[in-house]
């Protein structure tokens, strides 16, 4: 389990400002954010590497705000995994042992991780000579080696190419169902979030701004910074009005009642519809509004579709559609946003 | 026919006059004593006393750098902290101050007058005109290439790895012998060699705190100002032979382009 209350940090030019989460025991928590938002910050503050501000921070009820990192009991996973160069595999994976006593069965865990992580033919190699799966499954079989009471993971994924990026989240997810270890992992991707954690935190510029279960931060973010972050690209200013929400000149029907508080709407791309023609009545099309493909932009399949309507809006639409409908750059077409897709916050 | 860039024929020109500068003066110096010149330098007891002073003295620099400045130069690769460019300026103060001076500043401490002489005094520990004063200069001029190097070699590894050490449960000490030094080693080597190097070279500041015992930079000059160039000759063709074995090995050391992080 990990406590972390009113965490802050400062550095020259970025703070972390009063952090506060739990992570249950057993848990896969994922921290997500952009690039700069402090995700890795949050980490390494847990870990003990970083000198922080003020804040209290406790692994499994233990206080370890005033510890140094080799008495926290933590393994910590990198992006580059970190391995130590000058060390073969196997030397690397045993690295810890000689300061983590309490592993009474540490040899049986070692043949374990080896095996569990099919690292049996690596041992004496050298990791310079491995591929990025490969050290990626070392670095995780040094973490859990000494047994910590939490494995902090670093955006272990992002550096991997396609192929060993499933392989190793799969794997991932398969160690953390056998070892039952309280997981803490900081990405930028929201699908790795989705994949291996059951709650997640939304970092943006060293705050907090929405912790859920995954499902929940994904369908219903409560700022537009969460809404953006999940890929709702259609953020715009609300103002409400009876049964209805207004959009600059674009007035939006609504189902259910209006929260005062709400201040913003937000859709998903692949919630807005385009169409070459004004639907009929029969279609049940509502929310209707015409308007201008100014940019297609081709991604296999699918196309996003950008339409001035009062603003900018984002469509992802299958490429079969655009063909279809005769939608090209410059085009007239009719906006369609379904009620039931508006999300408001 | 391709035609030859202007600038790199420019280049071309500078490096062979820098080349013929630097190599001239020294092919005409080794090749000037007859081989009897040099076995009889050779065969004299003083010169291989020199020598092996010079050798041996500017050894003991490097190791005491070793010993003082490889923590030195970790705070400086791996801590920020206030004051620590005009820290960084001092290790090099050595570099820029005229070498007479050192030697006039080393004697000004160890002297009567001053407290630390006196204490020095008392212990027994004799500077003036003693091995440990020409070890006190050539590690003060040695100095800031031992910390240079290695500071440049411990900020090459990344500091992740010690992170990843750490949380493995070894403290600062044992993820520094097991992480960092491993990996500086090189660097410390080559920072070693660099301060011997310069040491050996040193005459300015030696020749001010300990005339005597002779060191061979000392000797060269006594011999060329009491005997003239033909005397001094042989005792400097041998100087720059040890120099070169030094330099060469160096090399061997740190070829370039040759790292391990």
């Amino acid at each position: 389990m990990i406590e972390v209350e009113g965490l802050c940090v400062r550095l020259p030019g970025f703070a972390l400002d009063t952090i506060s989460f739990r992570v249950a025991a057993g848990e896969f928590f994922t921290i997500l954010g952009p690039t700069g938002s402090g995700k890795t910050l949050i980490l390494e503050s847990i870990a003990g590497l970083v000198p922080i501000h003020s804040g209290q921070i406790r692994i499994n009820g233990r206080d370890v705000t005033d510890l140094p990192p080799e008495r926290r009991q933590i393994g910590i996973v990198y992006q580059d995994q970190s391995l130590f160069p000058h060390l073969s595999v196997i030397q690397n994976i045993r690295y810890g042992l000689r300061y983590r006593s309490r592993a009474a069965h540490r040899e049986e865990k070692i043949v374990y991780l080896i095996q569990q992580l099919g690292l049996e033919h690596l041992l004496e190699r050298g990791v310079a000579h491995l591929s990025g799966g490969e050290r990626q499954r070392v670095a995780m079989a040094r973490a859990l080696a000494v047994s910590p009471d939490v494995l902090l993971l670093d955006e272990p994924l992002s550096a991997l190419d396609p192929n060993f990026r499933e392989e190793i989240r799969v794997l991932l997810r398969r160690l953390h169902h056998e070892t039952g270890i309280t997981a803490l992992m900081v990405t930028h991707d929201f699908a790795e979030a989705h994949f291996l954690a059951t709650r997640t935190a939304v970092i943006a510029a060293g705050r907090i701004e929405q912790i859920g279960p995954v499902a929940e931060v994904f369908n219903r973010p409560l700022s537009p910074t969460v809404a953006a972050f999940v890929g709702m690209k259609n953020i715009f200013e609300v103002c409400f009005d009876v049964g209805v929400a207004r959009v600059g000149a674009l007035t939006f029907s609504l189902t259910g009642p209006v929260d005062p508080a709400w201040r913003f709407m937000a859709v998903r791309p692949e919630d807005v519809r385009v169409h070459g023609a004004l639907p009929g009545p029969r279609d049940g099309a509502c929310n209707l509004f015409p308007g201008r493909v100014t940019r297609i932009d081709h991604q296999g399949v699918f196309a996003d579709v950008q339409v001035a309507c009062g603003g900018l809006w984002q469509a992802l639409l299958p490429t079969s559609r655009l063909l279809d409908e005769a939608i090209t750059e410059g085009r007239e077409v009719w906006l369609e946003v379904p009620v039931e897709k508006i999300h408001l916050m | 026919m391709r035609r030859l860039d202007p600038f790199y024929a420019l280049a071309a020109v500078g490096t062979l006059l820098v080349v013929g500068f630097i190599v001239f003066p020294l092919i005409e110096m080794i090749r000037q004593p007859t081989a009897a010149d040099l076995k009889a330098s050779f065969m004299d007891p003083d010169v291989r006393r020199a020598i092996w002073l010079s050798v041996s003295t500017s050894g003991a620099a490097a190791v005491i750098a070793f010993v003082f400045g490889t923590p030195f130069a970790y705070l400086l690769a791996r801590r920020d902290f206030k004051g620590k460019r005009l820290v960084e300026s001092v290790v090099d103060l050595p570099i820029m101050i005229p070498h007479p001076v050192i030697g006039i500043a080393i004697l000004s401490l160890a002297g009567r007058q001053h407290w630390i002489g006196r204490l020095a005094a008392d212990l027994g520990v004799r500077v003036m005109g003693s091995v440990t004063g020409i070890i006190i200069v050539l590690t003060f001029v040695g100095l800031p290439f031992y910390i240079n190097t290695v500071k440049n070699g411990i900020e090459a590894i990344p500091r992740r790895l010690e992170n990843v050490s750490r949380s493995l449960g070894a403290g600062s000490f044992g993820t520094f012998w097991r992480v960092v030094f491993p990996l500086a080693w090189r660097s410390v080597l080559v920072g070693m060699i660099l301060c011997t190097a310069r040491a050996i070279s040193e005459f300015g500041a030696v020749v001010i705190v300990a005339y005597h015992p002779m060191t061979a930079p000392v000797m060269i000059y006594e011999r060329f100002t009491a005997y003239g160039l033909r005397h001094s000759q042989p005792v400097a063709v041998w100087l720059i032979f040890v120099c070169l074995g030094l330099f060469l090995l160096l090399r061997w050391i740190n070829p370039a382009g040759r790292t391990r992080t």
